[in-house]
């Protein structure tokens, strides 16, 4: 670093990397609270791989991961608890980055993809591929995202008055999710029997059952998107200070917006056809990110750290608490049901 | 002042239609930013000055005609090389949420950044600057919510300086200050002007624009009026005719620029002016 210029006082501690062609600029808080984040989320992990029918020590599942360990240890780790740690992280991560992009772009931290529509109608399109067409996987995952992008269109079609205004697109949004709503239940009514307990138990959202395939083919989806998620992310930030002075400083203002949307959806999308609409992460991760890290604005990392342990710690709870095991949806909900009132609470009085 | 022969201005606009969907506010405008002028825009509302800032800055597209940057149409180049080039004080921008000045200020900065390329030691330099000054680096650390009004229009107005670029276009920068602090805004435009920026602006104070600018030019109903040095274009004839309204025009006491007064209603002076004939101004 050279020592000659006085650096900026950002009235916070900043972490700069220079060597060669790489010039970062971090805050400090930001990167002590991931990695400490990151910390948490390990022993969470290692905490959900032991806890189970078949109790195992923390030495027998390091040594499962680490392939040192053979047979019905192994398996048990490996094949069955493991993939479900996984999707549970992954899709946390996705949806708390899905959750930190609308919230940014329509600077309201009631933006979520959960509350505007966008999840109800991934799970209309899955619902459809499930009970109409009897789909594969595959099918699935792209009646999920197609329900949602059409959703998306939708809201924003019908919320567009000379531009879209954050506050509106969420009430069109609240509406359009309602209608979904009752279209689901009526299509799972429609259908026979053992369908229609499938698609119920799954609308919950739920990871009971999350295979390895699921989890690769999910991963590597939402593994890209995020890769894209971070690339705009540098956009994003500017879009905060205004179309007007976004564009200015030399942004694209509607491709980077449209591909902000596009990513956005999609990880939700892709969460939803894996595991169903497990709701409030998105809404919640992105806020607790910010208050912990203190950044100004909405950033993506923290809310993806955040999203991952919510998403873990709920899901141990959702499996170990009741007699029997509970959908991850069911904890969320409860979780973030309290803060949703809260938020709508204050934003009401704040804006009518 | 202008020395620039207008169809060689760096900036400048080429018989260009302008508009919204489908109401046009400006048809054939030609209009050239004199290199390094303080050109001020001035006229009545709805007359099309923001609308020309804003094709100006690219962020509106002629549909007809082009804006002309450097010799090349403007939709030529890349967005980002068009950000190195012109910066914009928009009318109005947001602060995110817990911003500091000096990370508002950085923001500045991103047409010359990259993926990886975040945080040179140029970009330090520029900011720091740029704080120096518009006289903001005091409050480097300090939260952008908690600042007075004109504080904060500095701390925006930094961030355009930061931004590097030769030109600059402020969009009503002073609008919702108080007079003070409008002056003091004013001052650090000629500073600006002076440290070798061609600034343009749009304002609303024609005393403002005359004392200020070094070139002046009057729109109405999105055509241009009049343009010239502050003398030529603020005249009792002309300030009737862009804006319909009767007044005065006097050498200010201080900067020796034509200053405007409203003739207003018939009344009579609370003190007698001596100095000026108001009498003989409203019969002829």
């Amino acid at each position: 670093m050279n020592t000659h210029i006085p650096p900026v006082d950002f009235g916070r501690r900043m972490l700069v990397l220079r060597r060669r062609r790489i010039a970062v600029r971090l805050q400090w808080r930001s990167v002590v609270v991931c990695a400490v984040l990151a910390v948490v989320i390990a022993g969470a992990a290692v905490l959900a791989l032991m806890t189970g029918s078949y109790a195992l020590g923390p030495g027998q599942v390091l040594a499962a991961l680490t392939g040192r360990e053979t047979g019905i240890v192994h398996d048990i780790v490996v094949e069955w608890r493991l993939p479900r740690v996984a999707a549970a992280l992954m899709f946390g991560a996705a949806l708390g980055v899905s959750g930190a992009v609308f919230q940014s772009l329509l600077r309201n931290p009631l933006a979520d993809p959960g509350i505007v529509g966008f999840s109800q109608g991934s799970y209309t399109g899955a619902l459809i591929v499930i009970l109409v067409v009897n789909g594969s996987y595959a099918q699935l995952v792209g009646g999920a995202l197609l329900g949602g992008m059409v959703t998306a269109v939708a809201v924003y079609v019908l919320a567009y008055r000379r531009g879209v205004q954050g506050f509106r697109l969420i009430i069109v949004g609240i509406g359009v999710s309602a209608m979904l709503g009752s279209l689901n239940t009526w299509l799972i009514l429609k259908a026979d029997l053992d369908q229609a307990m499938s698609a119920a138990a799954w609308g919950v959202g739920s990871l009971n059952g999350v295979s390895w395939n699921q989890v690769a083919i999910g991963g590597a989806c939402i593994a890209g998107l995020l890769l894209l998620a971070g690339v705009l992310g540098r956009p994003m930030r500017q879009l905060e200070l205004g179309d007007d002075a976004a564009a200015s400083q030399g942004v694209r203002v509607s491709p980077a917006r449209l591909g902000l949307i596009l990513v956005g959806v999609a990880l939700t999308a892709t969460v939803t056809a894996a595991s169903g609409p497990i709701a409030f992460i998105s809404l919640v991760a992105p806020q607790i990110g910010r208050r912990l890290t203190r950044t100004a604005g909405i950033t993506l990392a923290p809310a993806a750290f955040v999203g991952a342990l919510l998403c873990l710690v709920s899901d141990y709870l959702a499996q170990h608490i009741a007699p029997t095991p509970l959908p991850v949806g069911i904890i969320t909900v409860i979780l973030g049901g309290g803060y949703l009132g809260y938020l709508l609470f204050t934003e009401a009085r704040r804006r009518l | 002042m202008s020395a620039t022969p207008p169809g060689t201005a760096r900036l400048r606009v080429e018989s260009a239609t302008i508009g919204y969907d489908k109401r046009i506010i400006s048809e054939h405008l030609s209009v050239a930013i004199p290199d390094e002028s303080f050109t001020v825009v001035v006229g009545p509302n709805a007359c099309g000055k923001s609308t020309l800032l804003r094709s100006l800055s690219r962020l509106r597209k002629p549909s007809a005609g082009q804006v002309v940057l450097d010799g090349a149409d403007i939709n030529s180049y890349k967005t980002k090389e068009v950000a190195r080039r012109v910066g914009l004080l928009p009318q109005t921008s947001i602060a995110p949420d817990g911003i500091t000045v000096a990370d508002l200020v950085a923001r500045g900065r991103y047409p010359h950044q990259g993926f990886i390329r975040q945080w040179t030691g140029d970009d330090e330099q520029a900011v720091l600057r740029a704080m120096r000054q518009t006289s903001v680096a005091d409050l480097s650390g300090r939260l952008v919510d908690e600042l007075s009004g004109g504080q904060r229009q500095r701390v925006w107005v930094a961030m355009a300086l930061a931004q590097h670029t030769d030109i600059m276009l402020l969009d009503e920068p002073t609008t919702f200050l108080d007079i003070t602090h409008q002056i003091e805004l004013m001052e650090l435009f000629t500073d600006l002007h002076h440290a070798g920026h061609t600034l343009v602006a749009v304002l609303h104070d024609l005393n403002h624009a005359a004392r200020y600018g070094t070139h002046l030019i009057a729109m109405k109903d999105g055509a241009v009026v009049a343009e010239g040095s502050p003398d030529e274009v603020v005249t009792a004839e002309l300030v009737e005719e862009v804006f319909g309204l009767r007044c005065l025009v006097v050498p200010d006491p201080v900067a020796g620029s034509p200053q405007v007064v409203p003739l207003g209603r018939e009344r009579t002076p609370r003190r007698s002016a001596d100095k000026v004939d108001v009498e003989s101004a409203r019969n002829g």
